[in-house]
């Protein structure tokens, strides 16, 4: 299991590196087309061949796997820090506090949260950079996002307050959030990565699903989920093993990911 | 011996070759939707339409290859001298699939229910040229006088679109005067269509149509499911295609794949032009300037877009009426050439200048906007980020926002919360007066300003006065004159900059005889009647 969890990091290393690195390995900008060879096989210039746009795969690849793999930890950061607020403080306080906060959870998870995502997409403004529109993406997936996590977290908080410990806190005169900061959070802390980790490769499978619909991330710059549309037509026509390199990076990151978590959970 | 021999041996083969055509041969493809209505007077969705086309009679046919009108239930029509009344002489000793004898009181039934004001039905709007009533007035068993309350330009192909249904008959949509009738409906399955006994028309050689003895319609909304079971051979046609389905089928089955030219869809990007727009004020009027429009027309590779978009599949527009429309394109009219250097020049004459990579007006604005088009559509995602990169080049900046349908619609015809929008138009009628909901600066789809009270511009004006006058008068060449002189206008001053021409993509099984794709719809099948299936077992290809 070791090796196993060994071979996540060293890949999620590489992955992060060679995305991190783009600039420097990438043989083209992500954006410039080359309309003479639309569709190219790869190649000596084009490892990967080029999109339909005659982009150079490779580099849109590397491009996209670095936006995917900064923006989801940023939004998984919010979602596990919104979630703290609503289900740790919830937890903690109990009683009336717990029960509000518990309600509006299960409203929000009960939320259809794909259609949800469209409606507030369709409601920002039009002119916004690519750059932007990859924050707002990743921003509403953190804030739509926070709901699970908040479960798990009301319930660890709620363990902790009837605890021995939190209980001798009391005793000794520790109150409301010097109480929190100093026995609650910090035992809540493995509970807390482990939210954050597994927001990880949600978010970054829910960017991949609105880029499939065409709703993620904004031409011209390439995220997962923008590379994988392009596999849409895949199933009735022949084998371009090449057009499988995104989703497969998709489904060794992701893993890794879980990996990882797993390994730490048994360990924990 | 010999000979008598060979003699009996081509004997057998062409009887059986005859009886094949009617003894079981099915024709089988997909409608994307279930049919909304079997009622063909009540039909607005594109499966509906085609349940009709299948199975209606119609007065007078457009021939989809020759575009002209041919008679049909009809042997002839004469159109009175004021253009309002139209008067058919119908075929005899026809009967619907039910048995019921066909007579002009069930024309008349049909046409009185078609413009009853009360159903607003769809059909029935290319014939609205005026406020009044309809009346029909039936001489004789098979002949009737129609006549409008005012004058219908190119009526007589309108007529290619009215079913005529039963006066008589109990189960109406039952009964039809088309090749086939609705023999079973399973929602979400199939639509099966069965050869109608009674059908009127004959081949050459007398033997009575159509040749397939039924036509098994598969609902199937996913493209590629319909491609997959395509090369299964478990459908024998697909009547629409996208160039990358059509390229990749052309690589593997050549004979399967058909490009019948460029067809009369358009593709176009507009500007946001209404005049109380929820836009700034510096941008309305970048979207208002006929040399700005220009400019950005100009700068758009509409090659690249056809030979990378659609893969040489689309020819760059020149207008907006496709060369597909045999007789009511303007010749004249050429696709704009792709000068980026001749649009900054236009654009510096009203006030434009490059600061560095960026273009900016005369107060200094950087010259930015965003293209909305519709979330899914790939080809338009494309046009768009190829769009993006050749305004670049000119110093513009464009964002490209795609949008599920709903949203888009919705700021395009009620918010106008947009600034250029990249969509397309899917003409089915050739006339212009089926365009006359976009042309008017009344109307609702007049999409870069709509609803105007009176025209806001003087050539929106002298578009509604030259789309008014072809549409009230009847002589051919004048209404040809006036709406040639519409496309010049439209290129001229740019609302719509049109960008390419899609072609007519489609898929034919080689075992379906007599198939000949055309540009209009339905380009596969327009010719149902003498199709035929030769081969009945299902092989892949």
């Amino acid at each position: 299991m070791r090796r196993v969890r060994q071979s996540a990091w060293l890949l999620l290393a590489l992955v992060a590196l060679g995305s991190l690195g783009a600039r420097l390995w990438a043989p083209a900008d992500y954006a410039t087309q080359f309309r003479e060879a639309p569709n190219s096989a790869p190649s000596y210039q084009h490892l990967l061949g080029t999109d339909e746009l005659g982009r150079d795969r490779f580099s849109r690849v590397l491009y996209g796997t670095r936006i995917s793999l900064l923006m989801a930890p940023a939004a998984a950061l919010l979602s596990t820090l919104l979630a703290t607020l609503v289900g740790g403080i919830a937890g903690y306080l109990g009683g009336w506090w717990e029960r509000t906060a518990m309600a509006a959870t299960d409203l929000f998870l009960s939320m259809p949260w794909l259609f949800l995502l469209l409606a507030v997409r369709a409601m920002l403004p039009l002119n916004v950079s690519p750059i932007t529109s990859i924050a707002v993406t990743f921003l509403l997936l953190g804030l739509l996002g926070w709901a699970a996590s908040a479960r798990v977290l009301c319930a660890g908080a709620r363990g902790l307050r009837d605890s021995d410990f939190v209980l001798q806190g009391r005793a000794s005169g520790l109150r409301g959030f010097r109480l929190l900061a100093i026995h609650v959070m910090p035992n809540l802390k493995p509970v807390l990565l482990a939210q954050f980790w597994i927001s990880i490769p949600v978010f970054i499978i829910s960017e991949a699903n609105l880029g499939i619909l065409g709703l993620g991330v904004s031409e011209p710059l390439p995220s997962w989920g923008s590379l994988l549309r392009e596999l849409e037509s895949f199933t009735s026509f022949g084998f371009e093993a090449w057009k499988l390199v995104p989703l497969a990076l998709l489904v060794l990151v992701v893993s890794s990911f879980q990996i990882i978590l797993s390994v730490d959970e048994v360990h924990a | 011996m010999r000979r008598r021999s060979l003699s009996m041996l081509l004997f057998l083969c062409l009887s059986l070759s005859a009886a094949f055509g009617q003894s079981g041969a099915e024709l089988r493809f997909y409608l994307h939707s279930d049919p909304k209505t079997f009622d063909p007077l009540l039909v607005a969705d594109d499966a509906s339409e085609t349940i009709r086309y299948l199975t209606g009679g119609v007065l007078v046919r457009v021939n989809r290859r020759t575009q002209q009108a041919e008679p049909e239930l009809a042997t002839s029509w004469t159109i009175s001298r004021d253009g309002r009344s139209i008067t058919f002489d119908l075929r005899e000793h026809i009967y619907y699939s039910d048995g019921t004898p066909f007579t002009a009181e069930d024309v008349a039934a049909t046409i009185e229910r078609l413009m009853d004001p009360a159903l607003h039905l769809p059909t029935a709007d290319s014939f609205r040229s005026g406020s009044g009533v309809v009346h029909t007035h039936v001489d004789s068993p098979v002949r009737i006088t129609i006549t409008f309350p005012a004058p219908v330009a190119g009526m007589d192909k309108l007529f290619d679109q009215v079913a005529i249904v039963s006066s008589r008959s109990a189960n109406k949509e039952r009964a039809v005067l088309g090749p086939f009738y609705v023999a079973d409906y399973k929602p979400d399955s199939y639509v099966l269509l069965k050869r109608n006994p009674n059908y009127w028309r004959r081949d050459a050689a007398g033997r009575q149509l159509p040749y397939l003895d039924a036509v098994r319609l598969g609902i199937q909304a996913n493209r590629d499911i319909e491609m997959m079971n395509f090369r299964r051979g478990e459908i024998d046609l697909i009547n629409w295609l996208d160039s990358e389905y059509y390229d990749r089928l052309a690589a593997q089955s050549p004979a399967l794949a058909h490009d019948a030219g460029p067809g009369l869809d358009s593709e176009q990007v507009w500007f946001n032009q209404v005049a109380n727009a929820p836009i700034p004020a510096y941008k309305r009027a970048w979207f208002r300037s006929t040399t700005f429009r220009g400019a950005v027309s100009e700068a758009i590779n509409r090659a690249d877009l056809g030979r990378v978009v659609y893969r040489g599949h689309a020819q760059p527009a020149a207008g907006p009426v496709s060369p597909a429309n045999k007789f009511w394109f303007n010749a004249k009219l050429h696709a704009p050439s792709y000068d980026p250097t001749g649009a900054l020049r236009l654009l510096q004459q009203d006030g434009f200048r490059l600061e560095g990579a960026s273009l900016r007006d005369r107060e200094g604005h950087a010259v930015e906007f965003s293209i909305i088009t519709n979330a899914g559509n790939k080809a338009r995602e494309r046009m768009a980020t190829m769009i993006q990169q050749d305004l670049g080049k000119i110093g513009i900046t464009v964002h490209v926002v795609t949008l599920d349908f709903a949203s888009l619609i919705e700021r395009i015809t009620e918010s106008y919360n947009y600034e250029g929008a990249l969509l397309g138009t899917a003409n089915t009628d050739l006339d212009p007066n089926a365009q006359m909901n976009l042309w008017l600066s009344s109307a609702e789809n007049h999409q870069w300003n709509p609803r105007q009270k009176v025209p806001e511009t003087a050539w929106e004006a002298e578009i509604d006065r030259l789309m008014k006058e072809q549409a009230s008068s009847l002589e051919l060449a004048k209404r040809k004159a006036c709406f040639d002189r519409v496309q010049e206008i439209v290129v001229e001053q740019q609302p719509f900059i049109y960008l390419v021409n899609k072609n007519a993509l489609s898929a034919v099984a080689t075992w379906v005889d007599n198939a000949s794709p055309v540009v209009l719809r339905p380009q596969t099948y327009w010719n149902i009647q003498t199709l035929n299936v030769r081969v009945q077992t299902a092989s892949k290809h």
